[in-house]
Formats: structure tokens, C-alpha cells, sequence
């Protein structure tokens, strides 16, 4: 064995497009080109087309449904109601309580009551029309308290409240030096992803089972609840995802899945669906809309000593993950920061409004603003800086959240604050262009524009939590010196399948890596939910990789008849000790090396009556700082930039996080200042790209970022998840920036309590307003 | 259905007089409503086309009378831009403010006309000009003032298959402009909108109102004040003028609660936009 002759000439060097480098995404330029297949782009031949046809009423008796008419049209080829559901008619990511179809009543506006298949889109549309649904329509529970306070009758067998959850911690009688209080409402958000719901279901040879193409978050949890449904094993559902244009917890639940699945047994022939924008608005469960009612106790320095809380979250008609959303917010009411004394109360209730259920940051946007805007009212009642009075109560490492769990990950919270504030404040604009100012193309603007300075922090939770093992699945192959990754891990535009692509280079020294279709064919990757894809299914490639790693070296060191525990691979290389023996794919040629891995995380529990256990995974923070100018005559405004410092262990590929900064900056920008669903009665007014706004290019400031890299020992590759706690603590900060305007315009003394903000939130309101003739 | 594509204004006359046609110009509010299913278009309908007609999509400006004719299918993108900018800066601003570069190229002002939506963001600016619209039907040709073509909320005097040919004001070098509330700084359906116009020649001031009623409003009393409170000589009016042509335009409006804002505040952007624009329109800014 002579290896040193040559080993002088052998460098080992990171190799190329491996994890830590900016590497551009398969799907980027296909996205950007049009290309890209969504799954609404999927044909087969011989498919047919369905729609679902839906309740008018927020809550009503169903007395008959006659589907003759729609059944006689030319071109129909099955009409389908809860009769004909052979499985059971429930469906629910925690309980089976929304039926696939209405039976009996209908809690809301858009609740399917039927389907129907034809040979194309416009007859189907013609006959959901010839549907004829008779109601007896019923009053609406539409106050989330009569929900709490049992005054009105049970509007499902279920009950009208999801979920209460208190936490006690520490002294519950403790009065602080310094009071302050406030109540906070947070609106209805849409997920407002741009690739709208669509499936393709194709039966089995035989009809008993099905193949699904779908976008979607879970395909594994999706093939168990459409299994249930059909009444099938789970084996005769295959579920492959389709193009993903955005989920941000939108795809989570069930929306067509069992209606084109059901639709497809029932006919023999593929069947094909998809939503309009209007009709994903009522099909997909959105943020919960929240009033939380908060007191904080400080020390007269600002010491934070107690919270107390009130949270009510209104899930709407069915209860999805509504009760682990308010597992999140009751359990994040403290927000970053030490405090030893706690009551919170928190109930999730069911209501005849839209079911509500997961939306990046799930449960913590709506604490965040409320507790944001309570360190503001803090630091006022203090006569403090609010920088300064959330430096001096940043959480570290080893602090404890009032359920009593000990923060054992990275918890650079000041650092995040000292780098936020850091970061250069914007040039003054050179140009006098209309779209810089607030109301931008409407020309609205005259010289009283204000500009104001705001922040805000946020912790984050990532993984799921409260005892539940979502544990994911990876299979790496190595065959001719070709890596080929397996996982079912949806890929739904986070960039999942890059930082994989990325992680297999660097554990295994080999260059060309694919990945097979995202199916049912290997085991469960979990949710693309919680933060935790990259931690999780990320854990899982680093584990199947590193099984082939091991099988690699096995072969090498009987090869080469070396020493097993010197070996490993550095670069390219496979070394011994540390030298250069061959190069990884010299190695493996002529070779088949497969392993399968299973990633866990630690074990949570679940709380207990008072609140108390530890009952989350991991922790990430981040803060944000903006900058707003406000016309306050009219209460125009227009965000000028965000800056943010996050906490992300390591940036496994740095672009990809700051397109999910950039990304959830939006997201929270649209909820401050434009982003929600108005019901009235129940019913949804604003269903439509037309009246529900989300931030165009004229409305996104630049977002000047810090990236905060400490890896966490606990992580994977010490990554953290990046994807929910960019779109966080942006929303108080942007509310905080309309404060400080308005306060240096003389305007006003309390604070903004809601998002999104409304112009005539700050033009017709607040002590000393003058908001007569604008200037 | 069939579709036809007529090529000159004589064609048009003759498929829009001989069938029960849909008119389709830049579609951005007719498919809209197709696709929302609010219009159907049965199979016994015919789509007349009005893009392949020239005389729609000329204009003209006759610098002694000071007449502006703009054909109906000229789009907002073309508004926006020379020589309407210079011409008709109001129309250029309300341009501006329509949809997305996109909507905007399709977007023709004929077609906001006809939509007759109280948004519709040509509308203020049209009726603050005291505009005509020249139109073409089975009945032959009729100019009438568009404050009397809008008779309701989406609703014309056009009779069915009745065109727009052309929309025709007259402009000075007086001043106007356009100012429009919306809760998004671009691509935003109008919350208020207020178009002012200072004719200098006739010494008339006229102030219109956009979605603050069933349809858009000149405020009349407001501008008979104006009219006579402002100095045309020495171009100027007090701070006191302003101050109550607001007030008078705010209580002219007659705004409701929906789901894009609240009538109190769309009084109130109403009261602050007059104001503002007529701030500009003193200093010709
Ligand atoms: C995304 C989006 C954003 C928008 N934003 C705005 C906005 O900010 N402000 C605004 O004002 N509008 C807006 N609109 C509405 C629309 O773009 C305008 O009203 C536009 O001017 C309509 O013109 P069109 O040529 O597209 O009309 P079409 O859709 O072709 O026609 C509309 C109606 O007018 C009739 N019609 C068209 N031309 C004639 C004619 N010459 N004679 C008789 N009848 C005719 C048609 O039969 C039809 O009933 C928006 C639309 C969209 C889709």
C-alpha cells in the first residue's frame, strides 16, 4: 500500500455545489420561464373534469339534495353526494370531524355538498348549476365567545369549543411594579400561494384503488385520510406530488383530494380538478383570526416578571389543526424573553365562519403581535428604548418558557437585536417618484409624510410538538457513481430538493446527484410544515447518506486492505487519516451501495393542566426593524425597508434563505398593513385577486438581511428551519414604525391594537388627531 | 358562438345592427365577468371584436376649439403617455392608476365607459371634463353628455349592440388632476378617487367624485362654489375656499360600507383629496 508518492498532489477540497454554497434550484428557471409543470397542468387522456358544489349558507339543514337534473345533462357522467361515500365521510388532520360531503347541515360558505364529473370544465359548471340543494337556513354561530360562553346550542356533535389551554407558572397573584395592558386583533390571512389546488386521480387497473397526482404538504397523511374515506387499504392509494406553486400551510388539509379520488372509482376514468382563485379562497383553511387580551408586569427597570393572556382563536366551522395553533400561541405569549410568572387562557373555537387551521407561523403570528406591541407599551410605561428594554429581557440559552420547557437550542436573541439594529437605515430617496411615496399611482401623497422606526422579535418553535413523532424517511442509492435520493418530502417551492442535492455532495464526495419522483413509494418525510423540513428530512438524507458513507468505506478499506476507522470521505476523496487514498467515485464504480434512514427528533410530552411540560422540539429567533412612511391625514403608508437578523444555525444554502426572508417579509408585511378575508354574515365578501390584496413590487421595501450563524448542536448539520420565522415579528415591527410616524406627527398617543392596518385606523382615530383637511 | 372581427366602422355598424352581439374590446372586465360566471355569453350570442376597427382607435385635437376626441379603443397605456399627458393630464393620471402594466395595455377607455362601474377610474376625469360620448346603434349616431349615458350603478343608456365610437372633451391650459385612494399603493380598485378640472377659458371649476355612490358623482354644489370663489384672474383662491369646497364635495358624496372601506372614511378621503388637488391646481403643480 503506497499512497503518500502521490498524496502530495491530491488536495482535499470542499466539493463543488455542496452544502453552505448558493445553489441555484432545479425548477428556478423553468418557474421563471413557464415551463414548470403545476399540478393544474396535468392531462391524461380520457380524463374527465370535476367541481364541487357548495353550501351558499354559513349554516343551514340540508332537507334534499336532487341531482337528477345535473345527472341528465349531456356530457355528465356521475353526480356525487355523502351517499355515495363508501369509506367513512370524515376527514380531519387531528379529528375526523369534516365530512367529505355535508350530511344533514352545512357549517359554512363553501362547504361541499356534492361533486359532479363531466367530459369538460363548462358542462361541469353547468351542472353543479342544475344541483338543486333545498335549506332550511339556520342562525350562524359567528361570536367566537357565545363559542366559549355555551350560549349558543352545539353547531357540531363535536361541540362549539375546539380547545381550552391554561398555563400557571410561577407566582399567579404576582403584581409587577410597572402594569401594562392592551387587547389585540389579528385578521383573517389567506395563504394566497399562486398555484391553485389541483389533482389528477387515475383508477387502478382493477378499480379498487387509485393514483393520485397532487400538490400538496403530506402525501402520506393524505393517502391515510383519502384511504379512510374510500374505505380501502392505505396500499391502494399512490400518491405522487405534483407541481407545487406554494402551500404556506394552505395544502395541509384536505380540499379535492377525496372528491376526485371518489369521483374516479366511481366513473372508471381519470379525473381531473382544479380550483379557481375564488374557489381556493373557500376551499383551504386560512390564519385564524385571534383577540388576545395580554397584561405585563415589569420591575420599574423594565424587568419583565409576569404575562397574563386571554387568547381566543376562531377556527371556524371545522377543526383542523386548530388546537395545536393554540397549543402555539398560548405556549409563545412570553415571546423571547425571560419571565417567570404566567396565566394565560386560550381557546380555540368552532364558529360558522371559514375553517381555519395551519399558515406559516401557525399560531405565533397572532402571540407575536400581541406581545410585541406589549413590549412597546412596556418600554413607553418605562421611559425606556424598546431596544433596550427587550435587550435587557432577551432569552438566552438555558431559560425557560412558562410551560417550564428548558430552551436548549441556540438562542442568540440579542445578538439578533444588536445586528438588527445594526444594519444601515435607508438612503434618502434621490428620486421623486410617485410609487416612493404612500398611496404611490393613486398620487394621493402632499409634503406631510412622516416617517417612523419600528421593531420587534419573535421565537419560534419548529417541528411539531406535544408528544408527536414526525419522524421522515430518506433512501440514498449510489449505482455508477450517480447518487439518487428518495423522499417523500413535498417539495412545494421551499427548495428542499436543492439543500438535499447539496447535503448528499458533501457527505458522499459525488458530484452528480438526482432525486427520484416525490411519491408513496418510500416512507413518510412529515409535513412541509413547522420549519422542519430541512431539520427533518434534511436529518434523514444526512443519516441515509451517511449509511452509504459507511457501506463506501467498508468496500474501500477491504479493497485496500486499510485500516476501517482511519477512513473517511473529505472533498472528493476517501482518506485515511486524514490522507488522500482515492477518489470517492473511483471507489465506488462497478459498486451498488443503498441505504434507507428514518430521522427522529427528541421526544416531546405533551402539557399538562397548569401548562407545564416540554412540549416543543426546537427554538429559532429573529428580529426584524422597519422603516414606514405614513401620510397620516389619510392613512396611506408605504414600507420603505425591513431589516432582519435571524437565527438560522447554518445557512445550508444562503440564497435559498433569503428568498424565505424576502418571501415571509411580504407575507407579514400583507398582514400589517393589507391582507384579510372579510366575512359578513358568514359569508366571504372579498374572494378574488381584486379585493383581496397582497403586496405587489410597488408595495415591497428592499429587506436588508443578517445572517445569524451559530450552529445549533442539536440540528442536523446545526441548520435550523428558516421558513415561518421570517414572516413573524416583521408584521409588530411595520406597526411599530406606524406608531413612531404618527406619534412624530402629533397624532396620536395609543397605540395601533390591529392587523392589518386600515387607513382609517390612523385617519379617523387616536387622541389629538386633527383629521379634518389634509394639508 | 361565433366571433366576428369587423375591419372599418361601416362592418361594425352592420354586425353589431344585425345580430344580438356581446362587444369585446380589451375583455379586462368581460372575461372577468365570464369567468366569474356573472355574464354568460349563450350560443345564440355573437362576440363582435372591436379591435381590428381603425376609426375606434384614432384620435384627434383641434387646437382652435380646443376639442379632444379620443376613440374608444384607445387603451390606458396609450393614455398615460404622450400626447394625452400633455393634453388631458387628469386622464394620464387616472391612466396611471388603472390595473397593471398588463391591464393597462389591454384596457381600452371605452370600455370603462361602458362598464359604468362608480370605480371605473376614467369616469371622474371624464365627467369633471364635462365629456361627450359619440356612439353608433341600429337607431344611427347620437352624442350624449356621459353624465346622462350613466344612468346606474354598471348601467348605461346604450341600447344593446349600441357602440362607443369615441369620447370627446374640451382642454385648455387651465389645470386638472386625479387623485385616487386605494389600500395598496398599485394595481387597486379605487376607495375614493376625485378629479378636479380648473377650466380657465370657460372660468368653470368642476369637481367629480369616484366610488363614493351608485355611480360617479359631480359634486355640483361644491363646484358652483368653487366656480365663484375662484380668483381666474390672478389664478387663486383662499385657504377659507378650499377649506369649504371640501367639506361641500365630502357632503356631496354618498358613500356606503363595504368590504373595501367604510363610508365615514371614504367621506373623509373625499374631503382631504379635494382638498389636496386643489391645492396643486392653484399652483399648477
Ligand atoms: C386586474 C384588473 C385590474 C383592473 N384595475 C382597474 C382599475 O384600477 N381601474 C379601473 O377603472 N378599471 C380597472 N379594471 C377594469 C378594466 O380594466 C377597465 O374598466 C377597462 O377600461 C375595460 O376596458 P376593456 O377594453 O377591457 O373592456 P371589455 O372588457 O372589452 O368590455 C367591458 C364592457 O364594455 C363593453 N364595451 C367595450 N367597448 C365598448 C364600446 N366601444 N362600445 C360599447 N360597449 C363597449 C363590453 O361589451 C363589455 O360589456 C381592472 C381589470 C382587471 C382585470
Amino acid at each position: 500500500m503506497t499512497t503518500t508518492s502521490t498524496s502530495e498532489r491530491r488536495e482535499v477540497t470542499a466539493i463543488a455545489g455542496g452544502v453552505g454554497e448558493p445553489v441555484l434550484r432545479p425548477d428556478g428557471g423553468a418557474k421563471v420561464d413557464g415551463s414548470f409543470e403545476f399540478s393544474s397542468d396535468r392531462s391524461v387522456d380520457g380524463e374527465l373534469w370535476a367541481v364541487t358544489v357548495r353550501s351558499p349558507h354559513p349554516r343551514a339543514r340540508i332537507l334534499n339534495v336532487d341531482v337528477s337534473a345535473a345527472v341528465a345533462l349531456p356530457g355528465v357522467a356521475a353526480v356525487i353526494t355523502a351517499d355515495d361515500v363508501p369509506g367513512v365521510n370524515g376527514f380531519g388532520l387531528i379529528a375526523s370531524d369534516q365530512p367529505v360531503f355535508a350530511v344533514d347541515e352545512v357549517r359554512f360558505v363553501g362547504e361541499p355538498v356534492a361533486a359532479v364529473a363531466a367530459t369538460d370544465a363548462e358542462t361541469c359548471a353547468r351542472a353543479a348549476e342544475l344541483v338543486v340543494v333545498t335549506y332550511e337556513v339556520l342562525e350562524p354561530l359567528l361570536d367566537a365567545e357565545r363559542a366559549i360562553d355555551g350560549t349558543f346550542e352545539p353547531i357540531h356533535p363535536d361541540g362549539n369549543l375546539i380547545r381550552h389551554q391554561r398555563i400557571v407558572r410561577g407566582d399567579s397573584d404576582f403584581v409587577g411594579e410597572v402594569i401594562v395592558e392592551g387587547t389585540y386583533e389579528i385578521g383573517m390571512q389567506d395563504q394566497a400561494f399562486l398555484g391553485l389546488e389541483a389533482a389528477v386521480a387515475v383508477p387502478d387497473a382493477d378499480g379498487a384503488g387509485v393514483e393520485l397526482l397532487v400538490a400538496t404538504q403530506w402525501l402520506h397523511e393524505d393517502r391515510r385520510q383519502i384511504a379512510t374515506c374510500l374505505g380501502v387499504d392505505e396500499e391502494r392509494v399512490k400518491l405522487t406530488l405534483g407541481g407545487v406553486g406554494g402551500a404556506f400551510g394552505g395544502r395541509e388539509d384536505i380540499s379535492l383530494q377525496v372528491h376526485v379520488s371518489l369521483l374516479a372509482l366511481v366513473t372508471g376514468r381519470p379525473v381531473r380538478a382544479a380550483y379557481s382563485r375564488s374557489e381556493s379562497f373557500i376551499g383551504h383553511v386560512h390564519r385564524h383570526p385571534a383577540a388576545i387580551w395580554m397584561r405585563h408586569h415589569a420591575d420599574r427597570d423594565g424587568t419583565l416578571r409576569k404575562v397574563e393572556a386571554r387568547f381566543v382563536l376562531d377556527g371556524g366551522a371545522y377543526a383542523s389543526t386548530s388546537s395545536a395553533v393554540l397549543i402555539n400561541a398560548v405556549t409563545h405569549a412570553q415571546g423571547p424573553y425571560r419571565c417567570e410568572n404566567a396565566v394565560v387562557d386560550g381557546y380555540a373555537v368552532r364558529t360558522n365562519h371559514l375553517p381555519c387551521g395551519a399558515m406559516r407561523g401557525f399560531g405565533v403570528v397572532q402571540a407575536c403581535f400581541a406581545h410585541e406591541r406589549q413590549m412597546d407599551r412596556l418600554a413607553a410605561a418605562c421611559d425606556m428604548d424598546p431596544v433596550d428594554l427587550r435587550l435587557l429581557n432577551a432569552m438566552e440559552t438555558g431559560d425557560h418558557l412558562i410551560t417550564g420547557q428548558r430552551v436548549e437550542n441556540v438562542a442568540p436573541v440579542a445578538r439578533c437585536i444588536r445586528e438588527t439594529m445594526a444594519l444601515p437605515l435607508p438612503e434618502p430617496e434621490t428620486e421623486d417618484h410617485v410609487l416612493s411615496l404612500p398611496g404611490g399611482a393613486g398620487l394621493t401623497a402632499d409634503g406631510s409624510v412622516v416617517r417612523g422606526v419600528g421593531m420587534a422579535v419573535s421565537i419560534k418553535n419548529l417541528m411539531y410538538s406535544e408528544g408527536f413523532d414526525d419522524y421522515s424517511t430518506a433512501r440514498c442509492v449510489v449505482r455508477d457513481g450517480r447518487v439518487a435520493l428518495k423522499f417523500a418530502t413535498a417539495e412545494v417551492g421551499q427548495g428542499f430538493v436543492t439543500i438535499a442535492m447539496q447535503i448528499a455532495r458533501t457527505e458522499l464526495g459525488l458530484a452528480d446527484v438526482d432525486f427520484e419522483s416525490i411519491d408513496t413509494a418510500v416512507g413518510s418525510a412529515g409535513s412541509t410544515s413547522a420549519s422542519r423540513q430541512t431539520w427533518m428530512s434534511g436529518g434523514a438524507v444526512v443519516e441515509a447518506c451517511r449509511g452509504v458513507v459507511g457501506q463506501i468505506l467498508d468496500q474501500v478499506a477491504t479493497d485496500r486492505e486499510l485500516d476501517r476507522d482511519g477512513l473517511r470521505i473529505e472533498g472528493e476523496w476517501v482518506t485515511a487519516d486524514g490522507v488522500p487514498v482515492v477518489m470517492v467515485a473511483e471507489a465506488v464504480a462497478g459498486h451498488l451501495f443503498e441505504f434507507t434512514a428514518e430521522y427522529h427528533h427528541p421526544e416531546t410530552t405533551e402539557l399538562d393542566e397548569y401548562g407545564q411540560g416540554d412540549c416543543h422540539t426546537a427554538f429559532a429567533f429573529t428580529a426584524h426593524r422597519a422603516v414606514v412612511d405614513v401620510d397620516p391625514d389619510l392613512g396611506l403608508l408605504r414600507v420603505v425597508q425591513i431589516a432582519t437578523a435571524q437565527d438560522v444555525g447554518r445557512a445550508l444554502n444562503p440564497l435559498s434563505v433569503v428568498g424565505q426572508i424576502e418571501g415571509g417579509v411580504a407575507q407579514g408585511l400583507g398582514l400589517a398593513v393589507m391582507e384579510e378575508i372579510i366575512q359578513t354574515n358568514g359569508v366571504i365578501r372579498n374572494a378574488s385577486f381584486t379585493d383581496y390584496l397582497i403586496p405587489t413590487i410597488a408595495d415591497m421595501p428592499p429587506v436588508v438581511i443578517s445572517l445569524v450563524e451559530e450552529p445549533d448542536p442539536r440540528a442536523p448539520l446545526g441548520a435550523k428551519g428558516v421558513g415561518e420565522p421570517p414572516c413573524i415579528s416583521v408584521t409588530p415591527a411595520i406597526v411599530a414604525a406606524v406608531d413612531d410616524a404618527l406619534r412624530k406627527a402629533g397624532r396620536r398617543v395609543s397605540p395601533l391594537t390591529r392587523v392589518p392596518i386600515r387607513p382609517q385606523d390612523i385617519a379617523l382615530a387616536g387622541e389629538g388627531s386633527t383629521a379634518t383637511v389634509g394639508s | 358562438m361565433p366571433v366576428l372581427i369587423p375591419e372599418n366602422l361601416a362592418e361594425l355598424r352592420e354586425a353589431a345592427c344585425s345580430h344580438d352581439p356581446v362587444l369585446l374590446a380589451g375583455g379586462t372586465d368581460l372575461m372577468v365577468a365570464l369567468n366569474h360566471r356573472s355574464q354568460r355569453i349563450e350560443s345564440d350570442l355573437t362576440v363582435v371584436s372591436l379591435a381590428q376597427v381603425p376609426e375606434l382607435r384614432s384620435w384627434s385635437h383641434d387646437p382652435t376649439s380646443g376639442e379632444l376626441t379620443i376613440g374608444s379603443g384607445i387603451t390606458w397605456s396609450q393614455l398615460e403617455r404622450a400626447p394625452f399627458d400633455a393634453l388631458a393630464p387628469a386622464l394620464a393620471q387616472a391612466a396611471r392608476t388603472v390595473g397593471s402594466p398588463q391591464i393597462r395595455n389591454a384596457g381600452t377607455i371605452g370600455g370603462n365607459i361602458a362598464t359604468a362601474s362608480p370605480a371605473g377610474d376614467g369616469l371622474p376625469v371624464l365627467l369633471a371634463l364635462d365629456a361627450t360620448v359619440d356612439s353608433v346603434g341600429s337607431d344611427g349616431e347620437r352624442s350624449t353628455p356621459l353624465s346622462e349615458l350613466l344612468t346606474g350603478t354598471k348601467r348605461t343608456s346604450l341600447a344593446p349592440g349600441e357602440v362607443i365610437v369615441a369620447v370627446r372633451f374640451k382642454v385648455d391650459d387651465g389645470w386638472q388632476g386625479y387623485a385616487k385612494i386605494g389600500v395598496r399603493n398599485a394595481m387597486v380598485i379605487s376607495v375614493a378617487g376625485v378629479a378636479l378640472v380648473l377650466d380657465g377659458t370657460a372660468r368653470r371649476a368642476r369637481i367629480a367624485l369616484g366610488s363614493v355612490g351608485p355611480t360617479v358623482l359631480l359634486a355640483g354644489e361644491a363646484s358652483a362654489f368653487l366656480t365663484s370663489e375662484f380668483d381666474w384672474d390672478a389664478w387663486t383662491c383662499s385657504e377659507a375656499t378650499i377649506a369649504t369646497v371640501a367639506e361641500m364635495a365630502a357632503e356631496e358624496s354618498r358613500p356606503i360600507d363595504d368590504h373595501r372601506s367604510t363610508a365615514e372614511y371614504r367621506r373623509h378621503g373625499v374631503r382631504v383629496l379635494t382638498s389636496r388637488l386643489l391645492k396643486r391646481g392653484r399652483e399648477r403643480r
